[in-house]
């Protein structure tokens, strides 16, 4: 509840280890608010949330990787310098790995941009090397696909099948079906706070287009 | 903020013309105000960077403990409200034609425990302030109230060294006591303040 907007309403769901859930519905439908507390970054105002086995969730953050719409990046640090920040804040650092974290991504390590000066689509794609820094075997992505080019949206999809194919648990939140046609093992249609369907593949987002 | 220090010590200087004497004995209360102020500008811009892009919620969702983040960013303003202090304080020298009668390692001494009284509230009190609208108005609001007592043992500290008609070591003692209990209760709290909705 915020106020007395109730952002989720009797949302009960599991989820397995080492498959991909896509989460569809309205704006304003509560998914974002799902991942938020999924990760404990909002607090339910009843009921509990169990991750990776525990409901102490500040336990377990150091196997969360989390991607939200605004890129939680540094406008004033180039990318490097921002994952090198971060990564500190879950282990000593390897500057290898995290320029490995930038190519796979499809950037440059070696740009000396600020992340201010990046376009929207670079800023996404960088924070998805932000929250997977710590290998997370949880990976919650609010919109991970928005402001990407087909071809790298196409890329990110290949990547998140990798990390599902590898045993992360990953959860996304997007309007584009069609970037997690392929990968998406569940699909959940959240609507006014509920989830309302839940289907295999993306058919949660086809039955709710069709009716 | 420089310019807000320079601003105080003219306008100060100008509208009313002390005595050598009278100035040794004003010249604490004026410095503390100038400093006050000038921290308290810096001190509104301490999470202007992590406001930008929500970059808390990435401290929120990882392990770092919130203690780490919060003696960071005090150490960091601590620094630089001091840089702040060294170069305004000539300006008082200038102006007010002051000469310690006391040991300037006093001054010293109150300057840095002073200050830290400033920042280490003053940080936590901008945090505090992060989710209301009128922030740069919350953080005065908070933080002068809870500071009274240690402005006044710094302005009674740095008046008893320039004029030496009294000992600044209980005033300092104060201070010294204010400084670790604050650190110690905003240390504490500050996790909850990061992570309150």
């Amino acid at each position: 509840m915020f106020g007395r907007f109730a952002a989720l309403r009797e949302v009960t769901a599991s989820f397995d280890d080492g498959r991909l859930y896509a989460i569809f519905g309205d704006n304003g439908a509560g998914k974002s608010t799902l991942l938020r507390v999924i990760c404990g970054l909002a607090r339910p105002s009843s009921g509990k949330v169990t991750l990776l086995g525990s409901s102490d969730l500040r336990s377990v953050l150091g196997g969360v990787g989390y991607m939200a719409h605004a890129p939680l990046l540094y406008d004033e640090m180039t990318g490097l310098e921002n994952l090198h920040y971060f990564a500190g804040l879950y282990r000593p650092v390897d500057d290898d790995k995290l320029r490995d974290a930038i190519r796979t991504v499809g950037l440059d390590p070696g740009l000396t941009r600020y992340v201010g000066q990046y376009s929207q689509g670079m800023k996404q794609r960088l924070s998805l090397a932000r929250a997977t820094l710590n290998d997370p075997k949880v990976l919650l992505l609010d919109e991970p696909f928005s402001n990407l080019d087909p071809q790298s949206a196409k890329a990110m999809s290949r990547l998140l099948g990798e990390m599902r194919d590898a045993g992360r648990t990953i959860l996304v939140v997007t309007h584009q079906s069609v970037h997690v046609a392929g990968i998406a093992d569940e699909s959940f249609w959240m609507s006014a706070g509920k989830i309302v369907d839940r289907q295999p593949g993306i058919r949660a987002a086809e039955s709710a287009v069709r009716s | 903020m420089l310019f807000f220090a320079l601003l105080v010590v003219v306008i100060f200087s100008f509208s009313f013309e002390p005595t050598s004497e009278e100035a040794q004995r004003i010249s604490g209360g004026l410095m503390w105000v100038a400093f006050l102020f000038a921290a308290v500008v810096a001190l509104n811009q301490t999470w202007a960077r992590e406001l930008r892009n929500q970059v808390l919620d990435a401290y929120r969702v990882s392990p770092a403990p919130g203690w780490s983040l919060f003696l960071a960013k005090t150490i960091g303003n601590f620094l630089f409200v001091m840089v702040l202090e060294c170069l305004m304080a000539p300006l008082f020298v200038v102006f007010y034609n002051l000469r310690s009668v006391g040991p300037e390692s006093m001054l010293a001494l109150s300057a840095v425990l002073g200050t830290w009284a400033l920042v280490v509230n003053g940080t936590f009190f901008a945090a505090m302030s992060l989710r209301t609208r009128a922030r740069e108005i919350m953080l005065p609001l908070l933080l002068f109230p809870i500071s009274i007592p240690a402005l006044l043992a710094m302005v009674s500290a740095t008046t008893a060294t320039l004029t030496g008609d009294s000992s600044p070591t209980l005033a300092l003692e104060f201070l010294a006591v204010y400084d670790l209990v604050f650190t110690i209760v905003c240390l504490l709290l500050f996790d909850t303040v990061l992570h309150a909705e």
